[in-house]
């Protein structure tokens, strides 16, 4: 073992790896920066050099990108609100509030320190943990995996915020809307409204826009002025960014070890460790919490743990061929091209490239998350340009990011639709995370609970993995509460203060109109799902039902609660978001016709003239920057968008 | 040391090439003669990184060495539907210029033998270029036992699982094999890859696994060297009289066809047998294919046949496959032509008994056009 981490080494800091890693790491840069992009796009523009270079060198170069691509999606988390990938949904939570505070380069700076110490921690936990690691993973069978699923969906009920009914209600929705598509223990059709693009499913992609990055852009279009509300000197936040990583360092230790071993586990998609992390860090910190509203720590936690996280994805890449991540799986292509055979070989006869693999990642995350060090400072000067110049440079991000999903026009409907539930949801206090976390673990739910019935019968809830997970879920949950009754009984007097200061954080739920809406439109679709799966075999069908089930429950016992009387009636606006969503729909439909590039050029040119109230040559500018952009990166990565019958005479 | 700065070299200057091309249909002119395009363009119907995504781009590297003024060839991966999607669109949209081709997969072939709703496409108007065979191998837990015999008897006694991926997948005529010698082995389905199956198959979920030849080489040799499987049959090869026989990858090991023919009153002209044969020629035969538009220049596809028939004689590339698929001959021109089209020639009967099949058997609905 110490011969071949000697010999990998010397390959690994030998000038041409530099060279080749270093080119790896601008292009992961490149598209993680660039929303919707993500690993895909780096791979099919590193593959085609890929066959036939010399093994050590095309790994340091595909291991380059893989590793910063998770680091550089940071950038439009926390400036735009945009989550670039599903690696960075949790960053989204803390990051924007804190950009909104004017403490952008606080959050980047945060951020990237703590992706580094991610991905080097990862990188040293991996290394030894390689070895040893096959029986570990044979030991997660689909029912391990199930219960996993459901610690995922347990953080709900920490993340729903004040209401936990509206939490339940947001989550079932979720899980229905994972279900829509194929039943994957029968390959039945369901949910579809025999609209060929829900075959599929919904991309999670565009899930993540449409309920994050939409209702933020509307609410700042609304408020006017720049995405930083307080004007803070930036430079002062870089420091203090620093320092919040250095203060928090077991919190960085802590979630970069969760990662690593998380992403180990195939099947357990990358996505989930951010909110399992995310949550944990909100549970276990101590002092003063704003999680949701600005929270350092809600930054440093998910950072640290997504890069940790893909440097554990490459365990059952590397020794079962079975990819734990979406850049995995394409990692993977890239070592099949390359000539080698993932396997038992890995850390055998190959344990010289498998350090090379971990070591290449570690070097590439240092570069990577110092030069974006670099970059944080200037680049978060743009969270003060007023917001109405920022508007369709943004929009046009997002819509670009959500055709490369599936490159199909329903992409962008789906966008609008979801869009209006996350409206809905921001307007009236429902929680947005509660939707994505089942959205992300329905598949993941279904699938390990038909498996491990399938495989175990009911013996499958008695493993003793299955316990021994559930056992620390429990003992996660009740440490905090054995904690203060100790507490309450040594220093009575602190704790009556705790208690008023915790009474004071949870106000009385709330209720309004468009709760209103919400709970008779979850009825009324409840009804409608029950009423398309009720033809559905029974294994087909018991998902979506159960799916269905929590969400009625949910949204039934929060009408409950206000017909009681026990929520506050409170005004909730929603007009002018509406007309802004159905501007949104208005250019989605004329970018259909019209094709994307030349409405996204008129559409920009339009409204940073008309709304913005900008000088010509400055709208001219921008609308060419974006074509450009557009047109760029069509040549580039040999991409394609809706061709309507301008962009058809044009380009 | 030498070879560093040449090393360093080549990719720029590929990259100065694939910038220029990018720019050069902007320039190009139609011209009545079809010269040879100067860009090829691929559609993969799959992600990047999966199975045919890594044989397409193995691929285009040789296709283009061998083709005359050695054009780029740009792969379009058009993911979703499992293949359908991407191929479907080629179907709409693909000019037959000589310069779009697609590739595609055994879950291509099997929608469209199936007649699955989604599928708008038709195998009909296109004729293949290359098509790479592959083989693959049932393998079981050594629990089963050791002789063949010994491990039927077993099976047929003993329930256990098989991991799969979807009904109508690459595994469904291993499954009817399965069926066919009557072994009581049940599918679990909602498997990723065939990768996920044989974690199942390791973690002794799963009683028994199959794997493709190349995968099983890499990833299931160790485990039989190691006594923790056994290989029970291999799916054989298709002969050039459309016989199955046995696979040069695993020449000691029977094949499914033996041990089924071997059964009291089994023939080649049960249904069963018969509706196997043809999915294993379309899945296995002919897994892999490239495929162009049949209105394609007569001249030009004599020349793309050219230059994939002149492949199968080159050492270098028959090495390289060999690493990358097995020890199979590529198929190429009339005879893939004519292997395609019988393969896929179902008849309505045919397809029924399927679709029965997997009904009564398995309880799976199975919607056909």
């Amino acid at each position: 073992m110490i011969d071949a981490l000697v010999a990998s080494l010397g390959g690994v800091f030998s000038a041409s790896h530099l060279i080749y890693m270093g080119l790896g790491v601008m292009i992961g840069l490149l598209v993680g920066i660039i929303p919707g992009l993500g690993g895909i796009a780096g791979m099919a523009l590193l593959l085609p050099f890929l066959y036939g270079m010399e093994p050590g060198l095309a790994l340091g170069m595909l291991m380059g990108m893989v590793a910063v691509i998770p680091t550089g999606d940071t950038f439009t988390s926390v400036l735009m609100g945009i989550p670039g990938s599903s690696a960075s949904q949790a960053t989204v939570m803390d990051g924007f509030p804190l950009a909104k505070k004017g403490q952008a380069a606080r959050a980047l700076a945060s951020a990237f320190l703590s992706s580094l110490c991610g991905g080097v921690i990862g990188a040293i936990v991996l290394t030894g943990f390689i070895l040893v690691a096959r029986p570990l993973v044979l030991a997660f069978s689909s029912a391990e995996l199930f219960v996993l699923t459901l610690l995922g969906l347990a953080m709900v009920a920490v993340l729903s915020g004040d209401s936990l009914f509206k939490g339940m209600a947001a989550c079932g929705l979720g899980l229905l809307a994972g279900a829509i598509g194929t039943a994957p223990a029968t390959g039945e059709f369901r949910l579809n409204l025999g609209v060929e693009y829900l075959f599929d499913g919904i991309p999670l992609i565009v899930v993540g826009l449409a309920i994050f990055a939409l209702p933020e852009i509307v609410d700042l279009l609304i408020r006017r002025g720049s995405i930083a509300r307080e004007q803070t000197s930036l430079g002062h936040g870089w420091r203090q960014g620093i320092r919040d990583v250095v203060d928090n360092r077991g919190l960085v230790v802590k979630c970069a070890g969760m990662g690593s071993l998380i992403g180990t586990i195939p099947g357990l998609a990358g996505s989930v460790v951010d909110w399992l992390t995310y949550a944990f860090a909100s549970k276990t910190t101590k002092g003063e919490k704003h999680f949701g509203q600005g929270d350092i720590r809600g930054v440093i936690a998910p950072e640290s743990a997504n890069n940790a996280c893909a440097c554990g994805a490459m365990v059952p890449t590397l020794l079962f061929g079975v990819p734990g991540s979406g850049t995995a799986a394409i990692f993977l292509g890239g070592l099949l091209l390359l000539g080698l055979e993932p396997g038992v070989s890995m850390i055998t006869t190959h344990l010289d490239l498998t350090y090379t693999i971990i070591w290449s990642l570690a070097l590439a995350n240092i570069l990577g998350a110092a030069l974006c060090l670099m970059l944080a400072r200037p680049v978060s000067q743009i969270t003060r340009i007023p917001f109405v110049l920022l508007a369709p440079v943004i929009t046009t991000l997002i819509l670009f990011a959500a055709f490369q999903a599936t490159r199909s026009l329903g992409d962008w409907y789906t966008l609008v639709a979801v869009g209006a539930i996350g409206l809905l949801f921001k307007q009236a206090g429902w929680s947005r995370p509660a939707f994505l976390i089942g959205f992300v673990l329905a598949p993941g739910a279904e699938t390990y609970f038909y498996q491990s019935v399938q495989f175990h019968g009911m013996s499958a809830f008695l493993r003793p993995g299955v316990i021994i997970i559930l056992a620390l879920t429990a003992l996660a949950f009740a440490f905090p509460l054995i904690k203060r009754l100790f507490q309450r009984r040594r220093r009575p007097l602190a704790v009556g203060a705790d208690v008023n200061h915790q009474a004071a954080e949870t106000p009385a739920p709330t209720f309004g109109k468009i709760d209103l809406v919400l709970v008779v439109g979850m009825l009324a679709l409840a009804a409608g799902a029950w009423y398309d799966v009720s033809g559905m075999s029974m294994i087909g069908g018991i998902f979506p039902m159960l799916a269905i089930a929590i969400m009625a429950v949910g949204a039934l016992l929060a009408g409950a609660q206000a017909w009681k009387g026990q929520a506050t009636w409170v005004s909730q606006p929603i007009g002018q978001p509406l007309v802004w969503l159905g501007g949104l729909l208005a250019l989605v439909v004329v970018a259909s016709l019209l094709g994307f590039i030349s409405t996204a050029f008129l559409m920009t040119l339009g409204f940073i003239r008309f709304v913005a109230k900008a000088r010509w040559p400055a709208a001219a500018l921008i609308a060419i920057g974006i074509g450009a952009f557009l047109l760029g990166m069509q040549a580039l990565l040999n991409l394609h968008y809706p061709t309507g019958w301008l962009d058809a005479m044009l380009f | 040391m030498h070879a560093k700065p040449k090393l360093s070299r080549m990719p720029c200057r590929r990259w100065w090439i694939a910038c220029a091309l990018a720019l050069l249909p902007l320039f190009a002119e139609a011209d009545d003669s079809q010269p040879m395009p100067d860009t090829l363009t691929w559609t993969v119907p799959f992600g990047v990184g999966g199975g045919t995504d890594v044989w397409a781009r193995f691929m285009s590297h040789w296709m283009a060495q061998s083709l005359p003024q050695h054009p780029a060839i740009v792969i379009d991966n058009v993911p979703g539907g499992g293949s359908i999607t991407g191929t479907n669109l080629f179907y709409t949209r693909a000019q037959p210029s000589g310069e779009e081709m697609l590739v595609t997969s055994a879950s291509t072939q099997f929608p469209a033998m199936l007649q699955d709703p989604r599928v708008r496409f038709d195998y009909d108007k296109w004729t293949p270029i290359i098509a790479a065979p592959t083989g693959g191998v049932v393998y079981v837990q050594p629990r089963f036992g050791k002789e063949t015999g010994e491990i039927l008897d077993n099976l047929r006694e003993e329930p256990t699982k098989f991991a799969m991926q979807t009904p109508t997948g690459l595994e469904m005529p291993v499954m009817l094999a399965f069926d066919m010698l009557g072994l009581a082995v049940e599918p679990v389905f909602g498997m990723r890859s065939r990768g996920e199956g044989r974690l199942a198959f390791e973690r002794g979920e799963a009683g028994v696994d199959f794997q493709t030849t190349s995968a099983y080489f890499s990833s299931v040799t160790p485990l039989v060297e190691a006594g923790q499987a056994v290989p029970l049959f291999s799916l054989g090869v298709m002969n050039e009289e459309g016989a199955i026989v046995r696979d040069p990858a695993f020449p000691d090991l029977p094949t499914f066809s033996e041990l089924y023919l071997a059964r009291p009153g089994a023939s080649r002209d049960d249904v069963a047998y018969e509706v196997f044969h043809k999915f294993f020629a379309s899945g296995y035969a002919l897994q892999k294919l490239l495929l162009a538009p049949k209105q394609v220049d007569a001249e030009l596809l004599a020349r793309y046949r050219a230059s994939a028939k002149a492949l199968t004689t080159n050492e270098d590339f028959l090495a390289a496959a060999r690493q990358q698929v097995g020890p199979y001959e590529p198929v190429v021109g009339e005879v893939a032509a004519k292997q395609l089209a019988s393969a896929m020639e179902l008849s309505d009967a045919r397809r029924q008994w399927v679709v029965d099949w997997l009904k009564d058997r398995y309880g799976v609905r199975v919607v056909t056009r």
